[in-house]
């Protein structure tokens, strides 16, 4: 219990999240009485200057959302805006598309796993700290991220804002032994990635659980990246078009980024896992395994777990960027015609935080009318925010700078990318 | 950095965040090979991407990413300046303002009502704007995101006391260069490639597609000559326009180019 009556806990500046923020916690009597996550980073109006903008060009403007996971940005766009033209892609685009996916969940986990993560668990600062002690298993973090940023590379040009994306495919298909020699190299990632697994699952976590409603994609066979129907734990299972009628934003005074709510219920849960939690019998027996092995059950709901779902979902991601790339042909050409029309398509995939939305409106020469973008973290933002209301007052008999250092935790469980929402970095407990 | 000549003190470098994407400083976390190696010859005293252990400045390096759009953000730029040695912009928004500079040709108000419910609740500046724009910055890294190599050749010149190796010729010189056939004479795909400054080496070319500009300006480029070139390969003014209000609208030559051919 507090040791005084009244203190006041304040982080300026809350580290290894992307983006600026700060998070408020008042504490009355023993009791946590408001918990308010600010998000301050400056709005930067992507939707708005999109208006007017030519319909190809979504994927490469719409990626500098975001430097962590630019690739969801660009498979959303793609997507919701080859629905409004009516074209398809299939067969090996399809295939190549899923590869550069998979490459930027191995990057943008293993990053948070490693670097974001994990020195939380174990008592450091940063991950250059860990490295001093344990050199050997950052240096597998690094060696893993890297192979994740090489499949970017490779399908996308380059790690950060890929160039290759396009309506209707890519610009060029990369060749056949190029795809084949990653496929090979990526046996050794996959290894990491069950090592990984394995590592995580030591750590300690607290005995948390929250019963919130996990809402992701589902597909008919596949563990969900760019297509499928949205489900929830709650019963939910709806078609992407009709999304604006299930989920609304509601804009709050404290914060850049518009809270989503599923209308009528309140505050829903996206992200590693919600994918894993309702896509379970949908993941590789490799990665189910691994699962098992680190004493994961078939539903995940303690959020400090999330490290090794992420953990899992790497193993995943290796697994699935092998079998695309054993059975490569290079696509030719490598991009479908596209003509523009008038029309609205909408899109939703599954970035590494999770459910990122977009919809577009274009006229018949492919001027965008109007765009709309939901990204994982401003689904998550009310979440968040109670996670930590429940999470504070069971924590209250830490002291200031524990507390303080669990509520970060707590709040880096969810790798919120405030970049994306629009970002984080003060955490106040005020208590009285 | 000056070395001294006993047992000198690690350099201090910190990373400081304003409007922008995160891109330019995850850069350095992408440097798998190198960042255990930088991290050791730095003392990496403020980087809050990866770190919660700030030490307060003054610092000899501070690199600066995003762009200035807040009246909060143009105070907390001149308490970087004045902490900071030498203070590097890194990438796009920094050096020119950013995609995000695409409201300096609007009106930020009608921007505020089509993305927020209550404008009210929203304060932002009308213009976002460079750093140097507002302090004196020592060194600017282009593009969007920047080069990892190019990010890793000023730490090191820095490291060195030595002038840094970043060329500032263009994306075309640099197709020549690595033998890439010319997108735009080959197949009259329109190409910004002429009047951007290299950083990628010819990345889009190489991808059989026409550069977009994303490292902005190159140093004295004819832009006017480059529209008239697309304008050749039957591209409309909106277009020509489009093409130089991206990543880099609010750099001066691309600003001046895109509004000679109307909005």
């Amino acid at each position: 219990m507090a040791i005084k009556k009244t203190r006041k806990i304040r982080v300026e500046a809350l580290a290894r999240v992307e983006g600026e923020g700060a998070m408020h916690v008042d504490v009355r009597a023993g009791q946590v009485t408001n918990v308010r996550l600010e998000i301050y980073e400056p709005p930067r109006f992507f939707e708005a200057f999109l208006q007017g903008r030519d319909y190809l060009e979504p994927p490469d403007i719409t990626a500098r959302i975001c430097g962590i996971c630019p690739v969801a940005y660009q498979m959303s766009a793609a997507h919701a805006i080859e629905r409004a033209i009516g074209v398809t892609v299939d067969g090996q685009l399809r295939a190549l598309r899923r590869l550069l996916y998979c490459g930027e969940w191995i990057e943008s986990h293993t990053l948070h796993v490693y670097m974001l993560h994990a020195p939380d668990f174990l008592g450091y600062e940063d991950a250059i700290a860990l490295a001093k002690d344990a050199p050997e298993i950052v240096g597998r973090g690094l060696a893993l991220k890297k192979l994740g940023n090489e499949i970017v590379s490779v399908v996308g040009g380059r790690e950060i804002h890929p160039i290759n994306v396009r309506i209707g495919g890519f610009y060029k298909a990369p060749g056949l032994q190029q795809i084949r020699e990653l496929g090979e190299k990526l046996k050794r990632a996959r290894d990491w990635a069950l090592e990984t697994v394995a590592w995580v699952s030591t750590f300690d976590f607290p005995d948390f659980e929250r019963d919130c409603e996990f809402v992701s994609l589902r597909h008919e066979t596949e563990y969900p990246l760019c297509e499928g129907r949205i489900v929830s734990s709650k019963g939910m299972d709806i078609h992407v078009d009709e999304y604006r009628d299930t989920f609304e934003e509601e804009h709050v005074r404290h914060s850049n980024a518009l809270h989503s709510i599923i209308k009528g219920r309140g505050a829903y849960f996206v992200g590693p896992q919600a994918r894993y939690s309702l896509n379970y019998d949908r993941l590789p027996d490799v990665a189910r395994d691994a699962a098992t092995a680190a004493g994961l059950g078939p539903v995940c709901r303690n959020p400090f777990q999330s490290i090794i779902v992420r953990a899992v979902e790497t193993v995943f991601a290796c697994d699935e960027a092998i079998r695309i790339a054993e059975a490569y042909e290079p696509p030719d050409p490598p991009a479908l015609t596209c003509e523009p029309r008038a029309g609205v398509g909408c899109a939703a995939t599954e970035a590494p935080r999770g459910l990122l939305y977009h919809r577009y409106a274009i006229d018949a020469e492919g001027r965008i009318e109007n765009a709309v973008i939901i990204p994982p973290t401003s689904q998550n933002q009310k979440s968040i925010e109670e996670d930590l209301r429940d999470f504070a007052q069971m924590s209250l008999h830490l002291n200031d700078s524990d507390l303080q250092w669990k509520c970060e935790q707590a709040i880096r469980n969810y790798d919120p990318c405030i970049s994306c929402a629009t970002h984080f970095l003060k955490l106040t407990v005020d208590r009285q | 950095m000056k070395k001294k000549d006993t047992a000198p003190r690690k350099p201090r470098l910190a990373v400081f965040k304003f409007a922008s994407c995160d891109g330019c400083q995850l850069s350095l976390l992408d440097c798998e090979d190198e960042l255990l190696a930088v991290a050791g010859a730095v003392d990496i005293a403020n980087f809050l991407e990866a770190s919660r252990a700030v030490v307060r400045g003054p610092y000899d390096v501070t690199l600066v990413e995003g762009s200035i759009t807040t009246a909060h953000d143009a105070e907390r730029i001149q308490e970087v300046r004045a902490q900071t040695k030498f203070l590097v912009t890194i990438g796009a928004c920094a050096t020119s303002g950013g995609i995000q500079a695409l409201r300096n040709f609007k009106d930020v108000k009608e921007f505020t009502r089509v993305v927020y419910a209550r404008p009210d609740y929203i304060s932002t500046l009308d213009t976002s704007t460079p750093i140097a724009a507002h302090v004196k910055v020592d060194y600017e890294l282009r593009g969007c995101p920047v080069s990892k190599a190019q990010l890793l050749e000023l730490l090191a010149s820095l490291l060195q006391g030595r002038r840094p190796n970043i060329r500032p010729h263009s994306v075309c010189l640099e197709c020549k260069r690595r033998g890439i056939v010319c997108v735009m004479v080959a197949h009259g795909t329109p190409c910004l490639g002429p009047v951007t400054h290299d950083g990628c080496a010819a990345l889009c070319p190489s991808f059989d597609r026409g550069c977009f500009g994303c490292f902005g300006p190159k140093e004295s480029p004819n832009t006017a000559s480059m529209a008239a070139t697309w304008t050749a390969l039957g591209q409309t003014p909106i277009t020509i326009t489009r093409a130089f209000r991206t990543y880099n609208a609010g750099a001066e030559a691309f600003r001046k180019e895109s509004e000679a051919h109307g909005d």
